[in-house]
């Protein structure tokens, strides 16, 4: 009897020094099958994912790596079944309270013990997106700069310059309007980029920490702050800033306003640049600023953040630590976000794109970023509360006098949703 | 046949042989009622079910009683869901409306019952629009619509009437949508009057021609009366088709402009199942409430089928 603990104490003494080498030289002997199922299924992402997949195959000689991708917008819904029935080891979704639902469920793994080894401290600025009651669910791969695109070649034809203050910002709209044009186009259809609208005025006026506190239902839509967000968008509407029935376009159906001229610029993600190039703006015609000022207010941006998680029924738990350790890797990092992917690497460590947009990104984001960093209205907000309150800026969008009736009902779910 | 006269034989039968043929019709039964009960009355109990909780489809079911309902009517102290009145009225808008469909198919079938070269093709033709997705037929009437580049406002152009935007207009987007539904609806119908005139008997309008019938008239004593299981089953149809509208909603307007052509269907889809839903016991009290909806059509087309089947016999 005593032999046989004795024999187990020292096999397992010795599994723990083996893998506890293992771990050191950052080279597990990983062995079994590892299933990613991601949601990067455009063109470029995917062949990231894909490419992700087959280095990590070819480092562990023993994995086999089994990626499966599923369409973006479908995955939305799929993830719930996906994670409560066999589960892969590996998913793609995104940061903050969109992560909520699953963590409270138990469906992600608690990945804090990776979090808290030292090569982690190069992500340090996207923790807080990824913790949820001090722990950490997920690691980010990827985000984007919000701001607003323009097109520098009217800007300079009607004499304009990149306006850093709201006042300026009107001037140059109401000579933009004068010649014929439109100051922004926009496509609301799909109701989020009313939200990003909302989200920079907000900010801007109240600052991104009230911005938060009205994320977390701790303000009341009704609030005369609030009302000063609202008045100060629609001086925008009230002289004609935004393109005619926006209500009725997508995102990417308003790109043509801008590619033809009728409208001058487009607050939106990086991710509008691509189609925008591929239409036929060249990055002379192309420019970039940061929202102007409103209030005397640390500037808040919008960045919103794509994640990797571990679902808690994952099988081969030790792989997909060890992948998450490998996409946010610093050389990694440097790899898809310069290449494919045109976007920011969340490793401070790796090296930024030599792309015009994404270095001005990058540089606002460290430096002039002050008031914090937001995902975006619809990963801030509870669900409920953001699709509410997306309709609601919809309409204010096309309707501005019904604001009263807008707040009210806002209001009514803020009541509701937060308990 | 006649030697087997005598009892003993009976007892001589296996149990199965002599209840042959008062079992073998719930034989034959079996799967139907197995699969009926299995994924359509198990699902109706089940969501009735989840209507008196809170769920996210993931965690713990908390239960609410009749919370839900009462914020859905409005009962007690709250106002009644504003989106669920929305829902409802369009609702109404397009069981009325849809309504149209049946006089429609009844003109275009009356139209093409007539014996000219080539009327395979043309009925043929008329009958596209119900074969064709519902996606498509979404998506082609949101370009017909569109606010600019829109053939409806390249016409309304022409004529200088000014533009429309009808599914940019909370007022109009409703209307537009059915509109675009009642284009395969109107179909639909034409197909099946079409088929009720091949079966209206010639000698009766013989008849009636003799007697001086002609015209309306004669449509309306002789001919729509011939028709009346078609028009039984056109109804059927249509008002199930206007319930179920859902695709047309999603593809040309997804609800909006500000939820504005919403319908209890599709409030449904999006409280339960859509990117910013899971709220599923709100979602099943919605359901249910359109199940009774509909419940009461259902009670009605079979109340009127049976009166029908004893008036034959």
């Amino acid at each position: 009897m005593r032999s046989i603990i004795k024999a187990s104490v020292a096999t397992l003494t010795a599994t723990t020094i083996l893998a506890g080498a293992a771990f050191a030289d950052g080279h597990a002997k990983l062995s079994g099958e590892l299933n990613i199922t991601s949601d990067m299924s455009n063109p470029a992402p995917r062949a990231v994912m894909e490419r992700l997949a087959a280095q990590f195959d070819e480092k562990h000689p023993n994995l086999t790596v089994n990626l499966t991708v599923v369409d973006r917008e479908a995955w939305k819904t799929q993830i719930r079944n996906s994670l409560s029935a066999n589960a892969p080891d590996v998913v793609n979704w995104y940061a903050a309270n969109r992560m909520g639902p699953y963590v409270s469920a138990g469906l992600f793994e608690d990945i804090s013990d990776v979090w808290a080894e030292p090569a982690f401290e190069a992500l340090a600025s996207t923790k807080g997106a990824m913790t949820i009651d001090g722990k950490q669910w997920g690691v980010p791969y990827t985000y984007y700069q919000w701001g607003i695109y323009y097109r520098e070649d009217i800007f300079k034809e009607l004499g304009l310059s990149e306006p850093a203050t709201f006042d300026e910002e009107m001037a140059n709209c109401a000579k933009i309007v004068e010649s014929g044009r439109k100051c922004y186009t926009i496509g609301s259809k799909f109701l989020w980029t009313a939200g990003g609208w909302f989200d920079y005025m907000n900010m801007r006026t109240n600052g991104f920490d009230f911005h938060m506190e009205l994320a977390q239902g701790s303000v009341e839509w009704t609030d005369e702050r609030v009302r000063e967000t609202f008045s100060n968008w629609r001086k925008l509407i009230d002289m004609g800033a935004f393109v005619d029935d926006h209500q009725n376009y997508s995102w990417q159906e308003a790109l043509p306003f801008m590619v033809k001229g009728e409208a001058t610029a487009y607050l939106m993600g990086n991710f509008a640049v691509a189609p925008l190039r591929e239409a036929g703006l060249t990055d002379d015609q192309l420019g970039f600023y940061q929202f102007p000022l409103i209030a005397d207010v640390p500037q808040g941006e919008d960045a919103p953040t794509d994640t990797f998680h571990i679902p808690s029924g994952a099988m081969n738990k030790d792989a997909a630590r060890e992948f998450l350790r490998f996409v946010t890797s610093e050389a990694v990092q440097s790899d898809i976000n310069g290449n494919e992917l045109g976007q920011l690497p969340v490793n401070s460590a790796s090296s930024v794109a030599d792309d015009k947009f994404i270095t001005k990104g990058f540089d606002m984001l460290s430096n002039n970023a002050k008031g914090g960093v937001a995902q975006f209205f619809d990963r801030d907000f509870p669900a409920e509360m953001a699709s509410a309150g997306m309709e609601g800026l919809q309409e204010f969008m096309v309707f501005p006098d019904n604001l009263d009736d807008i707040l009210a009902r806002l209001e009514e779910t803020r009541a509701r949703v937060y308990k | 046949m006649s030697a087997p006269a005598d009892t003993p034989v009976t007892s001589n039968r296996g149990w199965y042989r002599r209840n042959e043929i008062a079992i073998t019709p719930w034989l034959f039964l079996i799967p139907g009622i197995v699969f009926f009960s299995i994924y359509v009355v198990m699902p109706i109990f089940q969501s009735f079910w989840i209507s008196f909780h809170e769920w996210d489809g993931l965690g713990d079911k908390t239960y609410v009683g009749t919370a839900h309902y009462e914020r859905l009517l409005g009962i007690g102290d709250q106002k009644m869901d504003r989106k669920f009145e929305v829902s409802f009225w369009n609702n109404i808008k397009w069981l009325v409306l849809y309504l149209l469909a049946i006089p429609m198919g009844l003109f275009i079938a009356l139209f093409l019952n007539q014996t000219v070269r080539g009327i395979r093709l043309y009925k043929s033709l008329f009958f596209f629009p119900f074969v064709i997705s519902q996606v498509v037929v979404g998506l082609v009437f949101s370009w017909f619509y569109l606010p600019r580049e829109g053939l409806l406002n390249a016409i309304l152009g022409f004529f200088n009437m000014g533009s429309l935007n009808i599914l940019g207009d909370p007022t109009m987007a409703t209307y537009g949508i059915i509109a675009a539904g009642l284009w395969p609806q109107t179909a639909y119908c034409m197909i099946l009057y079409l088929t009720g005139l091949n079966a209206v008997d010639p000698e009766q309008v013989e008849a009636a021609r003799l007697d001086g019938a002609k015209g309306h008239k004669m449509l309306w004593y002789v001919i729509l009366p011939q028709l009346k299981p078609a028009t039984f089953i056109a109804f059927v149809v249509t008002i199930i088709g206007a319930l179920r509208s859902f695709d047309l909603i999603s593809i040309m307007t997804n609800g909006g402009p500000f939820g504005s052509t919403r319908v209890l269907s599709f409030y449904m889809f999006e409280e339960s199942l859509s990117e910013f839903g899971f709220r599923m016991g709100y979602g099943s009290a919605i359901a249910t409430v359109l199940f009774f909806i509909m419940l009461g059509f259902i009670v009605y087309f079979l109340y009127s089928m049976w009166r029908e089947e004893k008036e034959a016999r």
